[in-house]
């Protein structure tokens, strides 16, 4: 299918280096496109992300008098969220590592891991949220509570069903093994984590650190 | 299933260097974490360097996932997705900066 041959400077197929040898979730002109298209979404999804962040950035200073980021913050809250979810994403990058040496019991395994971190991870989040909810911070109170709920709940959302696509990608992975098919499917909810993550990166930074501390 | 037709990758060493990235990677976004930590509790910088070092070590913890963590230059041609992605990154950008540059301006039309 490959009519490119030349080589970008830098870059190279994955992860076998010589010509002709690709990773088994490109193996199928199918499943690469499949995970180009997945690329793509990604680059959409970046932009909802954007949105929220320029309304976070633009409202956050206006509490109309209720809580502010620097009083409502829980730092060791979000502290220990920043590094359950910095340790899910090494556990799913870990799975596509055994999802390409084709090991489907260890691909089901650190898939599970990822999931129970998402899991204590939106269990975090959910606390907080209640938290903060019965201090009075509700999401009608201020436009920057508004925008704050908005932007990590929509990220929240995100690791949630981000979680249940792993479900479901660890049933097939659990029935069929690794195939091309279950193998693109393991790299997509993978990358889809490491977006999660990165997106993670700038709440963390953007919202509480510079929240707490400015 | 067509499945198995697929070369299982020559010799460990390629799979040892995987492995190595994943732990590289993951050692760096827990320092990167910490580190911005310490900077932000630490008082040492006034509001605006501050910004700049803690943005900064976003970008980097970013790297460390697209690079390390999300294969972007990998795949089965050249990497025309990581344009869109490069794509992403600019109008995001563009979307933050230019709404507070534009909002900047409220007190002359206010």
């Amino acid at each position: 299918m490959s009519t490119l041959t030349w080589e970008w400077p830098g870059v190279h197929a994955a992860p076998g280096e010589t010509s002709g040898e690709v990773s088994i979730e490109y193996s199928q002109p199918s499943e690469s496109l499949k995970i180009f298209g997945f690329w793509l979404f990604l680059a959409t999804d970046m932009l909802l992300f954007a949105c929220l962040f320029a309304t976070y950035v633009l409202l956050h200073t206006h509490t109309a008098g209720g809580p502010t980021a620097r009083t409502l913050f829980d730092v060791p809250g979000f502290v220990a969220e920043t590094f359950i979810l910095l340790t899910s994403s090494f556990t799913s990058g870990i799975a596509t590592y055994e999802m390409r040496r084709q090991r489907a019991g260890s691909v089901a395994l650190w898939l599970v891991i990822t999931m129970l971190l998402g899991m204590a991870f939106v269990g975090l989040e959910a606390k907080e949220f209640v938290d903060y909810v019965q201090m009075g911070a509700t999401m009608s109170r201020s436009a920057f509570l508004s925008a704050f709920f908005t932007l990590v709940g929509t990220h929240g959302s995100h690791v949630s069903l981000g979680i249940c696509w792993m479900a479901a990608v660890l049933i097939q992975v659990l029935r069929q093994g690794i195939h091309p098919q279950t193998a693109r499917k393991v790299f997509n909810v993978s990358i889809y984590w490491h977006f999660l993550d990165v997106v993670w990166v700038f709440i963390f930074t953007v919202v509480y650190l510079t929240g707490v501390v400015m | 299933m067509q499945a198995h037709n697929v070369r299982t990758l020559a010799g460990r060493d390629k799979h040892r260097h995987a492995l190595r990235q994943y732990v590289i990677g993951f050692l760096a976004s827990i320092v990167l974490t910490l580190a911005a930590l310490w900077v932000g509790f630490a008082h040492g910088l006034p509001a605006g360097p501050l910004l700049l070092v803690l943005l900064l070590l976003a970008v980097l913890q970013i790297g460390v996932q697209l690079f390390l963590f999300m294969h972007i230059t990998e795949g089965d041609g050249p990497p025309v997705h990581s344009l869109a992605i490069a794509l992403a990154f600019l109008f995001t950008f563009v979307f933050v900066a230019g709404s507070l540059w534009a909002m900047s301006f409220h007190y002359m039309v206010a």
